[in-house]
């Protein structure tokens, strides 16, 4: 076939997805009515409360690895003292939300597809229209608020956990005073750096729950099926996590 | 009550529907029987929306079964499922009362949700068990009992008896039977079972290549020649 013509195919195929993803986000994001504060708290608990011990984990040990990677690398330029700062504005730009974002895509995205799609192969969806519920507003809203509402919290605590690795390294292994440490580390932040940080943790939130209940709702028949959507909800999230992560501190820094 | 005109519908190249036409009067038991495969399961999705017909009308009280009538028609529509779908996430009594809840307080809700699970041969100690706690004859009664626990109309039954024993399979017969008498609900059973169609049914209908080849009422079967290889007959 034409490559011109192929090229052009796949060009709106791909469209067309990009605008029925866009569609199902909108739709989910906005079916408000009835309200279901009760399925909004379980989410919130399953997506942010469990989330937080990997979530802390992971800056914990980010945190500390960063500290020591900077002291090593600013001492070939005499750059040494400089590492409180730069742990504080690398976790708080950067890490704490990318590495949060992901910890959150590998361990949600994968349960939100997992789930969705058994209800889907087991006709658990059918019933709730049977039963006069959109499947969108009781599956897909609360998702989708529960993960932009919670990641932006589970990020700021990752941030903090992250400086407080970079603090414990610093002072028992790097030779720095504890309060000099801490008081550079606050010095050189800004109030935007914690902010696109914690905007960037809404807008990861949401590719995470957008990815898990969109494969889960396109999952195919079976236990090959239901696999193959968490596979696919866990890659589309870390991909779009970077994806929007480039795009996101281009706008806020450029 | 029911009428389908012309439904045509077809995945790709595969045309699964291919003109059925299609009654269910207000009060009857209706049977739709086929083989594997024949296309019973999307006649339902089309009916529930769940799939959008390609061709042809659904009529409903004489209205066409649009996305305007369809709220109206799910409100008074309950259904058990193959496989009962039970929410898994919620306790039996929370299934039950699904719909009730919506409209009336968790107390009011949770004490006719037993009342139905009573109905259904279920105590009252199910009420707070997980799905996943249940054997697949009790998920099936409590799918029942969520099928009518808020008095439909109709009432559809998605192959009832798949997957009981034959004497599982004949309580939950017998007891879908009792419930549409109860109830004078209007009944559309898909299934491949007739002993389900000689317990449920009123009238049946044989869905075959995509259109109905034979309806007529469950005391004429036995003499309709397309439903010989249904009856177990010798046609040698």
């Amino acid at each position: 076939m034409n490559p011109v013509r192929l090229s052009g195919r796949a060009t709106l195929r791909g469209l067309r997805a990009v605008g029925a993803v866009a569609l199902f986000t909108l739709r989910g994001l906005f079916h408000l009515r009835p309200l279901r504060p009760r399925l909004l708290a379980a989410q919130i608990f399953q997506i942010g409360w469990l989330s937080l011990p990997v979530v802390a984990l992971t800056a914990l040990f980010t945190g500390a690895a960063l500290a020591l990677q900077i002291h090593s690398g600013g001492a070939r330029f005499q750059a040494s003292d400089v590492v409180p700062a730069i742990v504080a504005i690398g976790m708080v730009r950067e890490l704490g939300p990318v590495l949060g974002g992901l910890m959150v895509a590998a361990r949600v995205a994968s349960s939100i597809a997992a789930e969705i799609g058994t209800m889907k192969v087991t006709e658990q969806i059918d019933a709730l229209v049977t039963l006069s519920t959109d499947p969108t507003g009781w599956l897909v809203t609360p998702r989708l608020w529960a993960a932009m509402l919670t990641v932006p919290v589970l990020v700021g605590v990752g941030d903090i956990i992250g400086i407080m690795g970079g603090w414990l390294v610093g002072t028992q292994s790097l030779g720095f005073n504890s309060a000099s440490y801490l008081a550079n580390s606050w010095a050189y932040l800004e109030s935007w750096d914690v902010i696109s940080g914690l905007i960037k943790g809404a807008a990861f939130g949401l590719i995470v729950a957008v990815s898990g209940c969109w494969y889960g709702m396109a999952s195919g028949r079976g236990a090959e099926g239901v696999g193959r959507a968490t596979k696919s909800a866990v890659v589309a999230a870390a991909v779009g996590i970077l994806a929007a992560n480039f795009i996101l501190t281009g706008l806020f820094f450029e | 009550m029911i009428r389908i005109e012309g439904l045509r519908k077809s995945f790709g190249a595969r045309t699964v529907l291919d003109g059925v036409d299609l009654h269910v009067g207000q009060g009857e038991s209706l049977c739709v029987i086929g083989q594997s495969g024949t296309g019973k399961s999307v006649l339902l999705k089309c009916i529930l929306g769940l799939e959008a017909p390609d061709e042809g009308l659904i009529l409903w009280q004489g209205r066409p079964l649009d996305r305007h009538a369809r709220p109206r028609f799910l409100d008074s529509f309950g259904m058990l499922f193959q496989g009962a779908a039970l929410f898994d996430s919620l306790p039996v009594w929370q299934n039950v009362g699904f719909r009730l809840r919506q409209r009336m307080s968790g107390q009011k809700a949770r004490g006719i949700a037993i009342e139905k699970l009573a109905r259904v041969g279920l105590g009252p100690e199910t009420a707070d068990m997980m799905p996943a706690q249940l054997s697949g004859g009790m998920a099936k009664r409590a799918g029942l009992a969520r099928a009518i626990a808020d008095d439909p109309q109709v009432i559809f039954f998605d192959e009832p008896t798949t997957g009981l024993d034959p004497i599982r399979a004949r309580r939950i017969n017998g007891l879908i039977r009792g419930i549409v008498e109860e109830t004078g609900a209007t009944a559309v059973t898909i299934t491949h079972d007739m002993d389900s169609v000689r317990a449920i049914g009123d009238s049946v209908a044989l869905l075959q290549d995509g259109s109905i080849a034979w309806q007529g009422a469950v005391a004429d079967m036995d003499d309709a020649a397309p439903l010989t290889g249904f009856l177990g007959k010798d046609t040698t």
